[in-house]
């Protein structure tokens, strides 16, 4: 708890003590106004900025509400419930005070990944510096515990590191020199050096702590049709009231002349005003989302605003590119298929003759070989662009390449059932085999497009530029509903826009990415989600919502919890608005009293700001 | 040009209010209260001196909102 606070609470207290004891004693007639003490105890600070208010010209607000309603029951003689009224409303706002400190400290914890300082080795001395002064190229040291300040590549020595705060995983991640390491992981095991790559300001831990902390500045449309609802619904229900408290009783005197009853209809204008206090809305809202986005974060989902988690509860349709999405984006050998000679052989011919490429296909097959190549080998390598490479192994003539380059050649070659890119391999002349190159299906894919289904989407779409073959057997093992194949960016963003054109009013289009040359599609669907934003600048600056891994089943994940949220912004809308009605009719007809009007407001806003927090719990989604 | 200020409100319609006194000061372009983070983000026009704005920000704020403080 704050000072002011506790302060409030000790207010609270001494006023609810008071007030207890002077209803027990029997306090007749002015004797009555003893009642006056509790109510300025507790309620002095309101009355001040009801006053202030009148003064400023902004006359309609909570403060006025409660000091008219509570003037209004003294001088109907109710002391009791006046002194009442303002003591619960004075205990509303300090829960509401407390709740949400209490939820914006939590938060704000979850996402404290601001490195303070920097380690800068000098003269055998570490001295910890402002990771702002830190220019790029400078070698930082990260003891164990510590926070890695700014991006950088590791130079000197070994660790693992907790990516938790980044990416929600919390398997952590083991480093060896060489490696690139990202900003706002946490150093658990050694002393490693890294030299830095990037400024501070322009490192992935600030440009994530910026996003969060301007994600409210974009204001969802609930949010705005609340704040738009507190200005025209305060002055209109302080009007009624008034209506309500004159017209009422000069009808029933003046026309049917049943006498004048003033006290009757005030008390319940009184009510009225109690009732109407808009807090429960105003907070609960924006608290719904606040609990939604930092529950998001913790997962490692980053929403850059509340109107795209508005926007992504009602995603129908998902759109996403295939490599670095729904596959690893890596290639790798997946199959060698000898005719004449060993596996083995096959592969370090291919290897050997391909060493100097620079091509990926190359880098593969260096992997799949798994030794490291032995230069000596080879001699008069010679590439031919769009076919492959020729070159001498031991002294005997390999030729390394695709179809044509072995049409070339007159060489049969055998049909293969597995999808992807095909190596084929002659030796002396000789057709010896083939390797196939393909892209890996990301282990959680065909999950997450389970999830997404489970979820409540219509519609699974695979736009890529890969092959058609290699991309319909993506979509077939992973069940999804369309692909289209072959495609260059443009025919994307026309692709995306079409399925736009075919959604329905309340149905939005999500496109999923990995952000690096899928700006233009990111940012015209309803919602552009990038993937894999650790170290990708582009992603982070191109989507409304990022996914700090690449793990597609956090697509899914994010849409539940948008689900989640706004079910409860709008549980929170109607329960507040409907038993504030339900009140208010009560109340104008003389059925509700203060004391419910009191349950209408504080109890409202009690509920609804419980249930708001409830918005923050989304690890079993 | 934009800045984030950190701001001091109890309530969230204050804030409400602090951002539409803020948006009708002369200087700034958009203003955004953000309750939840209690900061006010604030892009001024062009030419604007941030500092004198703030100020005018502020006292129009403390206007509709007596209980408020910015920190500039």
């Amino acid at each position: 708890m704050t000072k002011k606070q506790k302060k409030m609470l000790t207010r609270i207290v001494i006023a609810l003590v008071l007030t207890v004891i002077f209803s027990f004693l029997p306090l007749n007639g002015a004797l009555g106004l003893l009642f006056l003490v509790p109510y300025f105890i507790v309620g002095y600070d309101i009355l001040k900025k009801a006053w202030k208010g009148i003064w400023n010209k902004q006359v309609f607000d909570e403060n006025f509400l409660m000091s008219v309603a509570t003037i209004g029951a003294f001088a109907l003689g109710e002391y009791r419930e006046g002194v009442a009224v303002m003591l619960f409303y004075q205990i509303g706002e300090l829960f509401q005070s407390y709740a949400v400190g209490k939820s914006r400290k939590n938060i704000s914890e979850l996402m404290d990944i601001r490195p303070d300082y920097a380690n800068i080795e000098e003269n055998g001395e570490l001295n910890q510096v402002d990771p702002d002064e830190v220019e790029p190229g400078t070698v930082i040291v990260v003891l164990p515990g510590e926070k890695v300040p700014i991006d950088g590549i590791l130079v000197e020595g070994t660790s693992t590191l907790n990516t938790s705060a980044l990416t929600g995983e919390s398997l952590p991640r083991e480093v060896n020199i060489g490696d690139e390491i990202i900003s706002g992981c946490i150093n658990m095991s050694g002393l490693i050096k890294i030299q830095t790559t990037k400024e501070f300001g322009e490192s992935t831990v600030s440009k994530i702590l910026d996003l969060v902390e301007n994600a409210g500045s974009r204001k969802s449309k609930s949010e705005n049709f609340i704040s738009k609802f507190a200005k025209y619904y305060t002055p209109a229900v302080c009007y009624s009231a008034l209506a309500l408290a004159v017209l009422p009783p000069l009808v029933e005197g003046a026309v049917l002349g049943n006498g004048y009853t003033f006290a009757t209809w005030i008390y319940r204008a009184l009510t009225f005003l109690v009732i109407s206090c808009p807090c429960a809305l105003v907070v609960s809202i924006p608290l719904g989302f606040f609990a939604g986005i930092g529950g998001a974060s913790k997962e490692g989902i980053l929403v850059k605003g509340s109107n795209y988690l508005e926007t992504l509860s009602q995603a129908k349709y998902v759109v996403f590119d295939k490599t670095g999405t729904m596959t690893e984006g890596v290639f790798e050998v997946s199959h060698i298929h000898p005719v004449t000679i060993e596996e083995e052989k096959l592969i370090e011919y291919a290897a050997l003759a391909e060493q100097y490429s620079t091509h990926p296909i190359s880098k593969s097959l260096q992997k799949a070989y798994g030794k490291a190549v032995d230069k000596n080998r080879v001699s008069s390598v010679e590439e031919i662009s769009g076919e492959g490479v020729t070159a001498l192994v031991d002294g005997i003539g390999v030729a390394v390449g695709n179809k044509k380059l072995m049409r070339r050649m007159h060489l049969a070659i055998e049909p293969c059932d597995q999808v992807g890119t095909y190596v084929y391999v002659a030796v002396a002349g000789e057709y010896v085999g083939h390797i196939v190159i393909s892209d890996r299906i990301k282990e959680t894919a065909s999950k997450a497009i389970q999830a997404l289904k489970a979820a409540g989407m219509k519609k699974t779409v695979m736009l890529t530029g890969d092959a058609k073959p290699v991309a319909d057997a993506v979509a077939s093992a992973l069940h999804i509903d369309e692909v289209h194949s072959e495609l260059m960016p443009d025919d994307k963003v026309s692709l995306v826009e079409e399925l736009l054109a075919k959604c329905q009013k309340q149905e939005k289009l999500i496109f999923v990415g990995d952000g690096i040359n899928d700006a233009p599609v990111l940012s015209r669907a309803d919602i552009g989600i990038a993937m894999g934003a650790m170290g990708s600048d582009a992603a982070i600056e191109a989507a409304d919502i990022v996914l700090m891994d690449d793990n597609p089943l956090k697509i899914a994940k994010a849409i539940k919890i948008a689900q989640k949220c706004l079910r409860i912004v709008y549980q929170n809308i109607y329960f507040a608005i409907g038993v504030k009605l339900l009140c208010l009719l009560l109340g104008a007809v003389g059925i509700a009293n203060m004391w419910l009007a009191i349950f209408a407001d504080v109890g409202v806003m009690v509920l609804a700001v419980l249930n708001a927090i409830r918005a923050l719990f989304v690890k079993k989604l | 040009m934009k800045k984030t200020y950190k701001i001091e409100v109890d309530c969230a319609n204050c804030a409400n209010k602090m951002e539409e006194a803020a948006n009708k000061t002369a200087g700034v372009k958009a203003a955004t209260v953000n309750f939840m983070t209690l900061k006010m983000n604030v892009e001024f026009e062009e030419g604007a001196d941030p500092k004198s704005v703030m100020e005018t920000v502020l006292k129009n704020c403390k206007k509709v909102e007596d209980d408020c403080e910015i920190f500039f």
